[in-house]
């Protein structure tokens, strides 16, 4: 360690902490056994007083390392934020006195574990810097937009209107998208009556306009590389040439392509032209620009009309798509406007299942429609049979519960929006682990060109949640992307209208600038926001074994030619799965290291086998775990006197050392929580918590060398809410050492 | 208060539910001085208040922790808690606001050791729990509530319970002489995220709410099944406390309707979905829900939510919009109504009913502090004469969470595009 360290504790004695423990001991086991240089005591250390005295130390007294005493590392975060020093926090409070009956008899064992809690923060606060940010740092004002559609267009708009530069690379010959080859656009104002111009000449007028935006038509992305803050991408034209250009961040809106209604012979399409889809319709109405709409098999003008909604979509069946798409109830109802709007006497009827018309927008212009005499019906269609003259719908109608038909001059489908998203290297490599495992040959399914053709380790794209959608996992947080700077919007994210895909492609022209400014600092992004450090590797030691380059969960880390990781600071999130990952133990951050939190867990006291004073050693996902037992604390929840919680920034980065080390120095027991990990996971690092848990699969070996007992380490998935639940697991841990014994290591 | 610095660059947000939230923090954490306002005493809104989210069913106070934690970090970011836009003057670039501040009788010396609440007698509904359980006169308004500092109810001050409190506090955290101020800001730009209240569920008559004790409404429900609410998790009929395990759902609770709330709620479908699910988990063997719908409406992939309910064979939808609810002598709601499938007359009990009440938007329509366009349903309009006042989530139309996050986001960048205009130079 740096010899320009020089560490404080400080111990507070406010909040009961004075009453309940004895802070004589606890400062002379931080000058003895913590051997920090200075020990310092308040009777309220998170008063102005008491934080102007651990700021004057650091000012005058050259202290770097700050370990607090006092309350959780959750609690008084603003009081204690000394942006140039190290802080660590023991947490006396929540995790002592707190989790533990103030009686008596339970004096001499809550003191044993404050005495543990200080011990741990000061040598953590021994292994531990005051990140300084990366070298990688850069900043480019400039953001790259994939796709010229609405979403696409709006981003490119609104990052300029900010003050930044946005570049446009859209594939065909023009901007505009699917919007551009509509008619008319479902409004998005009061009173949400009428349908409304698409404004789309308006957006590429303003485009033209501005000198902080410039469009590639006829392009293409052929490589991304770099990260946040220093993009560069290979634009490529459908001729040939190449431009390579640098970009803070990417904002990638490459959109839906309509559901080939070809997989619907029996509602009739491909079988009369006067079956269309809704995007076809769009080319008639604009053919008749307010005159009369004409069908396509004769040019009759139209005087009945059919829409069938859900066509191919929320449905099982192979071939159709298992979701809604959102907007096709909203979008039969503006085209039986169409018609309505041109001649009342038209006979418009929408069969629908569920008219899912949301909002306060939706229910308005659902309104409208009934009010122009649009029909709706409860009815499901099975078939549409081609006449010559009118077509015949036949549907079973859901109110009446009988079997009936319609005829219909033209019909309608209201078929859906799927996803331009690239290829599911997911699925692929699930395909094909699951053919292997089969024995047989892996046939790729019918390839579909990358849209970003990103140089990372984790494949060229991004990766997708759900039907080819690649939303965020998370409710609260809808840009929280798996390749951070880089943030899907519109309809390749999730099926959407266009006056959603407009407040998209803001949203995620608000993220690549959040993500271009924090590279340029050096800071993450959440859930670890402002964290300056960044993983460092020591070259000599590593192994080229690929298991940080392969495990990270967001693609942050390169291999060169060697086998060596290179890490891209900016794109990663500081979870850490790579040190935890790290066979040799080559990998660390400033302010979280392999020894940072091993040091801790040493560092407490162990009882001999004889005392019957167990340790449990309790790693604490930071963001759920921990938080669970501060409140569980808070609450009067009580949790065993042998337990040491030690949080940790995911299960993910816990390395297998600290467990083998754990039991070696003599730990009963050792308790893991983390979040869910199923499907529905809820680890903000994707894939920590289910890491953990193939990792700590392999412990069991140790635990047999060791000749311990398997029920001596237990994984759990543990919610923020579990504030009952998470304190008892601690105790059932308690009962198990009871149960199978003390450990023999404790030497 | 004094020290509150604001110009025409400084963004406030008004609101400190999610989407507050996430405008403050994304326009904080791009280098913006933002001042956010919260009426309650502490931060997290509605989203606090729920159980679960759908369709995850993971805990929304997963991320409001990770929103506290960027909160607290962040030194460009100013929390007024207890706090009401009064007035606002200006134009875009250039706004005066005045805000008046509730007194909470507590400093910033709170450690929220919690030895006020102690000795403080006197109890008072609880907000959080819509009422459904009693608090202190000295409080924490929630396990996660942030500023983690207790509150005075103002309705002990002068009182020997206010007087206990104060000599209780070993940190000089309790003023008993705080007073009421107002103060006056300036900002470039004001985001207007109020969030929205659910729908008064009294008006529904025919629904006899104020009637029967067993009729209840969606976000009591959803507290009911909370761990830490007011009965523990335990999903009971209010009148007599017996398991809750034959359930109703009424859609469209005031929603969708000329009488009541004109719009669609949006979130009422997805909401008793969820809801479902926690009378399958709490009662797997016999717990049973009937859904009355008009239309299901789980757009997008929510569908496929929609279909794991509907794939339990306990779980009933019924297309009919209920007429009516009567009690019978057990107790019981007896919903009776049509259903418009095959049309068959029902006259159902169950052991409780939720009602799926709507969202109104919190929104003053006829008092907002300064002329902007609010549409029929008291929802904001994006119109160009409103300046740099912008909505956020479901002050904008009804949203559910993800949605509310979405345009809150783009929301926070409209803001800065107005402070980066003012600030003469672009970024």
């Amino acid at each position: 360690m740096a010899d320009e360290k020089k560490i404080a504790a400080y111990l507070c004695k406010g909040c009961g902490l004075g009453d309940r423990l004895d802070i004589d001991e606890l400062k002379m086991i931080a000058e003895r056994e913590g051997r920090v240089q200075v020990v310092k005591e308040h009777d309220f250390l998170c008063s102005a007083d008491g934080v102007k005295m651990i700021q004057d130390d650091i000012d005058n007294d050259s202290v770097t390392n700050v370990a607090i005493c006092a309350c959780s590392r959750r609690a008084k975060t603003e009081a204690f934020n000394f942006p140039t020093a190290a802080v660590t926090r023991g947490n006396l409070r929540e995790g002592v006195i707190w989790a533990r009956p103030d009686t008596d008899e339970a004096r001499e064992l809550t003191q044993e574990m404050a005495a543990d809690y200080v011990r741990m923060a000061c040598f953590e606060a021994k292994f531990t810097k005051s990140p300084s940010p990366s070298e990688e740092q850069g900043r480019t004002d400039s953001v790259l937009v994939v796709g010229g559609g609405v979403t696409g267009m709006t981003a490119a708009i609104e990052i300029a209107k900010a003050g930044y530069k946005a570049t446009i690379v859209e594939k065909t010959g023009a901007l505009g998208g699917h919007l551009a080859n509509a008619w008319k656009d479902i409004p998005s104002r009061s009173p949400y009556a009428d349908p409304v111009d698409t404004g789309v000449a308006e957006m590429i007028a303003a485009i033209e306009a501005d000198a902080n935006i410039t469009v590639h038509l006829n392009s293409t992305l052929t490589k991304t590389s770099g990260a946040p803050g220093r993009f560069a991408a290979d634009i490529s034209t459908e001729s040939g040439s190449t431009t390579t250009e640098n970009f803070g961040a990417i904002v990638q809106a490459s959109g839906y392509k309509d559901y080939d209604a070809n997989q619907l012979p029996e509602l009739g399409y491909g079988k009369t032209p006067d079956v269309v889809t809704q995007a076809e319709l769009e080319k008639l109405a604009k053919e008749a620009d307010g005159g009369a709409i004409k069908r396509p098999s004769d040019g009759k003008e139209v005087s009945s009309v059919a829409f069938i909604q859900c066509a191919g979509q929320r449905s099982d069946k192979e071939g159709h798509l298992p979701y809604c798409s959102g907007t096709c109830c909203l979008t039969s109802i503006k085209q039986a406007m169409y018609f309505k709007d041109q001649n009342p006497d038209i006979d418009t009827t929408v069969l629908f299942d569920d008219l899912r018309t949301p909002g306060s927008p939706g229910e308005d212009f659902y309104r409208s429609g009934q009010k122009k005499g649009v029909v709706f019906s409860k009815g499901k269609v099975s078939e549409v049979v081609a006449g010559t003259d009118t077509h015949s719908v036949k549907f079973k109608d859901l109110i009446l519960y009988e079997d009936t038909e319609m005829q219909a001059d033209l019909v309608v489908l209201a078929t859906g929006q799927v996803p331009n998203s690239g290829p599911d290297l997911e699925m692929q490599a699930d395909d094909k682990a699951d053919a292997d495992a089969a024995g047989e040959e892996y046939i790729q399914e019918i390839p579909v060109d990358s849209i970003l053709n990103l140089d990372y380790r984790q494949g060229p794209d991004m990766p997708q949640l759900a039907h080819g959608f690649t939303d965020s996992h998370f409710i609260c947080f809808p840009y929280e992307t798996r390749r951070t700077g880089i943030y899907t919007a519109g309809p390749v994210r999730r099926p959407m209208d266009s006056a959603q895909a407009k407040e998209d492609g803001t949203g995620a022209a608000m993220k690549a600038i959040h993500a271009l400014e924090d590279a340029a600092q050096g800071r993450a992004a959440h859930p670890r926001s402002g964290d300056l450090s960044f993983p460092s590797f020591r070259q000599e030691g590593c192994t080229q074994c690929k298991r940080c380059t392969v495990e990270c969960p967001f693609g942050a880390i390169n291999e060169d030619a060697q086998g060596y990781p290179q890490f891209n600071e900016a794109r990663c999130r500081r979870c850490g799965t790579c040190m935890g990952a790290c066979p040799v133990r080559v990998i660390s951050f400033d302010n979280y290291s392999v020894d940072s939190v091993g040091q801790q867990l040493k560092n407490v006291e162990m009882p001999d086998e004889f005392d019957e004073k167990p340790r449990i050693l309790v790693l604490a996902c930071e963001n759920d775990a921990y938080p669970a037992l501060d409140m569980a604390a808070r609450n009067g929840n009580h949790y065993s006197e042998f337990a040491r919680v030690i949080p940790v920034r995911c299960l993910g980065s816990v390395n297998t050392i600290w467990i083998t080390d754990a039991l070696n120095s003599g730990y009963d027991g050792i308790v893991l929580m983390g979040c869910r990990k199923d499907d529905d996971y809820q680890c903000h690092f994707v894939r920590g918590s289910r890491l953990a848990g193939v990792r700590m699969s392999k412990i069991d070996d140790t635990l047999d060398q060791l000749n311990l007992e398997p029920d001596r380490v237990a994984t759990y998935e543990v919610a923020i809410t579990d504030v009952e639940r998470a304190p008892k697991l601690i105790n059932d841990m308690a009962e198990t050492v009871e149960r199978v014994g003390m450990s023999p290591f404790k030497f | 208060m004094s020290d509150i610095v604001a110009s025409n660059e400084t963004i406030v947000v008004v609101g400190g539910g999610i989407s507050g939230m996430t405008s403050a923090l994304e326009a904080a954490e791009c280098g913006k001085q933002v001042i956010l306002i919260e009426k309650n005493p502490s931060l997290g809104g509605r989203v606090a208040q729920l159980h679960k989210y759908f369709p995850k069913m993971c805990h929304p106070t997963c991320g409001m922790e990770i929103n506290l934690q960027r909160a607290k970090k962040n030194r460009n970011l100013r929390i007024l808690t207890m706090a009401e836009v009064t007035e606002v003057t200006g134009e875009s670039g250039d706004y005066s606001l005045k805000v008046s501040l509730k007194p909470r009788y507590v400093n910033e010396n709170c450690t929220a050791c919690g030895e006020c609440e102690k000795v403080v007698e006197a109890e008072f509904d609880d907000e959080f729990n819509y009422g459904m359980s009693k608090r202190k006169g000295a409080y924490l308004p929630h396990n996660m509530a942030y500023p983690q500092r207790f509150v005075l109810d103002a309705n002990i001050i002068g009182t020997d319970d206010a007087t206990k409190a104060k000599e209780a506090c070993k940190y000089d955290a309790i003023d008993l002489d705080m007073q009421a101020e107002e103060i006056e800001l300036k900002a470039g730009a004001i985001i207007w995220a109020t969030g929205w209240q659910p729908y008064d569920a009294s008006k529904i008559q025919p629904y006899g709410y104020d009637r029967f004790e067993n009729v209840i409404t969606n976000v009591e429900f959803e507290r009911m099944a909370d761990p830490q609410g007011p009965t523990g998790g335990k999903l009971v009929r209010p009148s007599d406390g017996k398991e809750a395990k034959n359930v109703a759902f009424i859609q469209c609770a005031g929603s969708r309707d000329r009488n009541h709330l004109r719009h669609c709620s949006r979130i009422c479908c997805m909401g008793s979905l969820k809801q479902t699910h926690y009378i399958r988990e709490a009662y797997p063997e016999d717990g049973k829900a009937d859904i009355y719908y008009i239309d299901m409406r789980v757009i997008d992939r929510l569908e496929d939510f929609y279909k794991k309910i509907q794939a339990d064979e306990k779980v009933t939808f019924i297309k009919s919009k209920v007429a009516n609810i009567i009690k019978d002598k057990d107790d019981n709601p007896v919903l009776k109504g049509v259903d418009t499938e095959g049309y068959n007359r029902y006259e159902t009990p169950y052991d409780l009913v939720v009602l799926a009440t709507g969202m109104q938007p919190s929104v003053n329509k006829d008092a907002f502090p300064i002329d902007i366009v609010i549409n029929q349903d008291g929802f904001i309009e994006p119109d160009e004469n409103n300046g740099a006042i912008f909505a956020a989530g479901s002050t904008a139309d009804a949203l559910d969470v993800n949605r509310s996050v979405q345009h809150a986001t783009a929301a926070a960048l409209r803001a800065i595009q107005v402070v980066n205009k003012a600030a003469g130079a672009g970024a």
